[in-house]
């Protein structure tokens, strides 16, 4: 439990964080004077089109900054704490408002096209995120993701290059699935440390992608030389401005990320199946007592965790270049495990953690087209200082399952 | 007994004989078997195999350049090994290795072209320590989110280890550091005076092991001292063997944790310092290349002891080496030397796995022991 001394501090350091994002906006984010950011909405070629956003820079920089400056001073003052977490998502939402506007000054911006460029980059990061809630709800800590992503992507090529793919989707999905099943293996039945038998996963099949596609795919390139699913529009919504290409004219694995994190918090909150899975990560024994196959229901789930974490692998290949490169899911996996920390074990969480993330991702590309002083790699960076923020616990409360990381040893 | 013990016991070297040496043992055997199926999967045919394997052998044992091959590798692997293995005693999974071996690499880079002009005796050990401080530094950063807030260290590490390639990324294009009239991110050269000096040049200019190897020993005898002969590593241990117990006899459980972190990144920074003064004389992006991640399968299968991590990392710098012999004589990509790694680490860690593959060689488990 945290103590009352605990909550006071956080909020103190909510409203330190709030008041230098205030003074951070004020002085380094004016634009010049007179100078307009143009957000671009919709594209010539749109059904419906509207017109541009435009915002004048400098009152919108500085209405920003007197907004952080207000919640970060009502952090000090009696009834903060209640809203804490609440202000520092806001906070951080006009901050980042704030910086758009001023990195666009005097230019124009397509935000259409970095919102569906947001949704596609989020992704791999909300499957990684989806598997990890999936496995870590029956307490099972998945640092391989990273691996099964790897894994996902590479079958998702072969199999793809030489069958479709359709049969290459479902190839990554198995594979995916497979690691998964060997995962549980290790750390259910072998009683392996979860940690160590992820970081195995990892360097197993970093090792094993790459010395295939060194060994193999040099020689043969017409086995990784996949089909590449296109963007599926939906009739009428996907016409809708802004959020139609958005939400509605993307690839099967949007879609895929989109319900497939519905139908899991339907599974783990709504059936018997998933109250019986929670209930193994928060108190196996207790499940057991009940009657719960607790082995089995790690399998289950981790072995599902697995297959999800393929699909998420197979965007890498089949849902964009349609060719595999060693390590290229760059610790997205990594990066999906924050995402389920940040979207407190919860998948509608996760993928929201997740957009946060792909946001990041697609703003780093643009900066480069803004032309900004602000170097790319900071950018790149935030995401992980982020997540070393709320690991810490500075934003809200994240709390793991009970077990999680725990081996169960049956009576 | 033995079948029951648990994955701290094995960190902390509280193991038998059979799982000192007959599960080592078993483990690389197994792995390369492995390894040699996964080479038939891969469509190599069996005498290319067999070739590869020996060129793995002559690559890694063979011949006098072979044995400096092997050593070069194997130091960084050894000093980030040493680490790990002083966080695991101490009950911290520092997966954050590699990120501390980038600072501790690229502080001694630069620490070694800011001395540039002044005599050995004092830009070699400067930069050195300049590596180990960075390392202690950024390890500390994790140590003291853990001990201060409660965040495990597996995850913010693997952030830091994120936010480190980044960070390198960055400061290698900084003026002061970017070599000059460069546009590709490669940092200055370090100065010779700050190098480790080539120890057998004077028979061939092409062995390439360096006086990083007394470095090692030097660490692995303090190592050993610290763990086993110093109060502090004796709070390390009681705090990774039972923190309750050891914040009950009055150890400060939060100084334990940051220390510990501190003295594992000053290692892993050393690592990195040595091989920028030792092998690669600047830092390029990618220049740590996945050493703190072999690091922790060097810890492991060394159980955390010093001396078990010297022969640990000496193995992994032997099929370091062998592979790149592999990869020339054989065709046999070098890749596969990660698949083996990887194999030899899973075998190490999950003796029951072990058990259950190798059914001779080992004492029966117990009638009513834990269900496989």
């Amino acid at each position: 439990m945290r103590s009352a001394r605990d909550k006071a501090a956080h909020t103190r350091v909510t409203g330190v964080i709030l008041l230098a994002l205030a003074v951070f906006v004020a002085f380094f984010l004016v634009p010049g004077p007179g100078q307009l950011a143009t957000f671009r909405l919709s594209r010539p070629t749109d059904t419906w089109a509207i017109g541009d956003l435009v915002v004048p820079g400098g009152p919108f920089v500085y209405a920003a900054a007197a907004l952080l400056a207000f919640l970060g001073a009502r952090q000090f003052l009696r009834g903060g704490a209640r809203w804490r977490s609440l202000s520092l998502g806001i906070g951080l939402a006009v901050a980042v408002a704030a910086f758009l506007v001023w990195a666009t000054a005097g230019k124009a911006f397509s935000l259409t096209g970095m919102l569906q460029a947001t949704m596609v980059r989020a992704v791999p990061i909300a499957l990684g995120g989806l598997a990890g809630v999936l496995s870590e709800r029956v307490a099972v800590v998945n640092i391989g993701i990273e691996g099964m992503l790897l894994a996902g992507a590479f079958t998702g090529a072969l199999v793809g290059s030489v069958l479709g793919g359709v049969p290459g989707l479902v190839a990554a999905v198995a594979v995916g699935g497979a690691f998964g099943f060997i995962l549980a293996a290790l750390v259910v039945t072998y009683r392996m440390d979860q940690i160590i038998a992820g970081v195995v996963i990892n360097l197993f099949v970093l090792g094993l992608t790459s010395y295939v596609s060194s060994q193999v795919f040099q020689l043969h390139r017409d086995l990784n030389n996949a089909p590449v699913f296109r963007a599926i529009k939906v009739p009428v919504l996907g016409d809708i401005p802004v959020v139609g290409p958005m939400l509605f004219h993307q690839n099967i694995f949007v879609y895929g990320a989109l319900i497939m994190a519905g139908v899991a918090t339907y599974y783990l909150f709504h059936t018997r199946m998933g109250l019986r899975a929670r209930a193994v990560g928060e108190h196996p024994r207790a499940a057991d007592t009940l009657g719960i196959d607790v082995y089995r229901t790690r399998y289950v789930n981790v072995t599902v965790a697995g297959m999800v974490a393929g699909f998420g692998g197979a965007w890498f290949t089949l849902g964009s270049v349609g060719r595999f490169d060693e390590g290229m899911t760059g610790g997205r996996g990594f990066i999906g495990l924050a995402a389920m920390i940040f979207g407190r074990w919860h998948p509608v969480g996760a993928l929201s953690a997740a957009l946060v993330f792909g946001f990041a991702d697609s703003l780093q590309q643009k900066l480069a087209l803004l032309q900004t002083p602000i170097p790319s790699e900071f950018l790149a960076m935030a995401p992980y200082i982020a997540t070393i923020i709320v690991v810490a616990g500075l934003v809200g409360r994240a709390r793991a399952p009970a077990a999680d990381g725990k081996p169960y040893v049956k009576e | 007994m033995s079948a029951t013990t648990t994955l701290t016991d094995r960190l902390q070297g509280r193991a038998t004989v059979e799982d000192l040496v007959i599960v080592p043992l078993f483990s690389v055997a197994a792995a390369l078997i492995l390894g040699a199926l996964i080479m038939l999967a891969t469509g190599v045919d069996p005498g290319t195999i067999g070739r590869s394997f020996l060129a793995l052998l002559r690559g890694s044992v063979g011949s006098l350049h072979a044995v400096s091959e092997t050593l070069t590798a194997a130091a960084p692997l050894v000093l980030a090994g040493l680490g790990l293995a002083l966080g695991f005693r101490a009950g911290l999974f520092n997966i954050g290795a590699e990120g501390q071996v980038v600072m501790g690499g690229l502080a001694a880079v630069v620490a070694g072209f800011s001395l540039t002009g002044t005599p050995a005796i004092i830009a070699l050990p400067a930069s050195l320590l300049a590596g180990a401080l960075a390392g202690a530094l950024y390890a500390s950063i994790a140590g003291w989110l853990r001990a201060a807030t409660g965040a495990h260290e597996v995850i913010s590490t693997i952030m830091l280890n994120l936010i480190s390639y980044r960070l390198l990324d960055y400061l290698l294009r900084t003026p002061f550091i970017q070599k000059e009239g460069r546009d590709d991110p490669i940092s200055k050269s370090v100065p010779d005076a700050a190098e480790l000096p080539r120890l057998l040049s004077f028979i061939d200019p092409n062995l390439r092991v360096h006086a990083g190897i007394f470095v090692v020993l030097l660490m692995v005898a303090l190592a050993y001292w610290v763990l086993f002969r110093s109060k502090i590593g004796f709070e390390f241990r009681a705090a990774g063997e039972n923190p309750v117990a050891a914040r009950f006899a009055g150890m400060n459980a939060s100084l334990t944790i940051i220390l510990a972190m501190g003295f594992a990144g000053a290692l892993a920074g050393l690592a990195g310092a040595n091989q920028v003064l030792g092998v690669l004389d600047r830092a390029t992006p990618g220049f740590s290349a996945g050493i703190g991640f072999d690091a922790i399968a060097v810890a492991l299968l060394g159980r955390s002891h010093p001396v078990g991590v010297l022969f640990a990392g000496l193995l992994f710098g032997a099929l370091e080496a062998g592979g790149r012999q592999m990869q020339v004589d054989a065709g046999v990509s070098i890749d596969l030397i990660g698949i083996i790694q990887a194999l030899i680490i899973v075998f190490i860690a999950a003796p029951l796995l072990v058990r259950a593959l190798f059914p001779i060689g080992f004492e029966r488990r117990k009638p009513g022991g834990p269900a496989p």
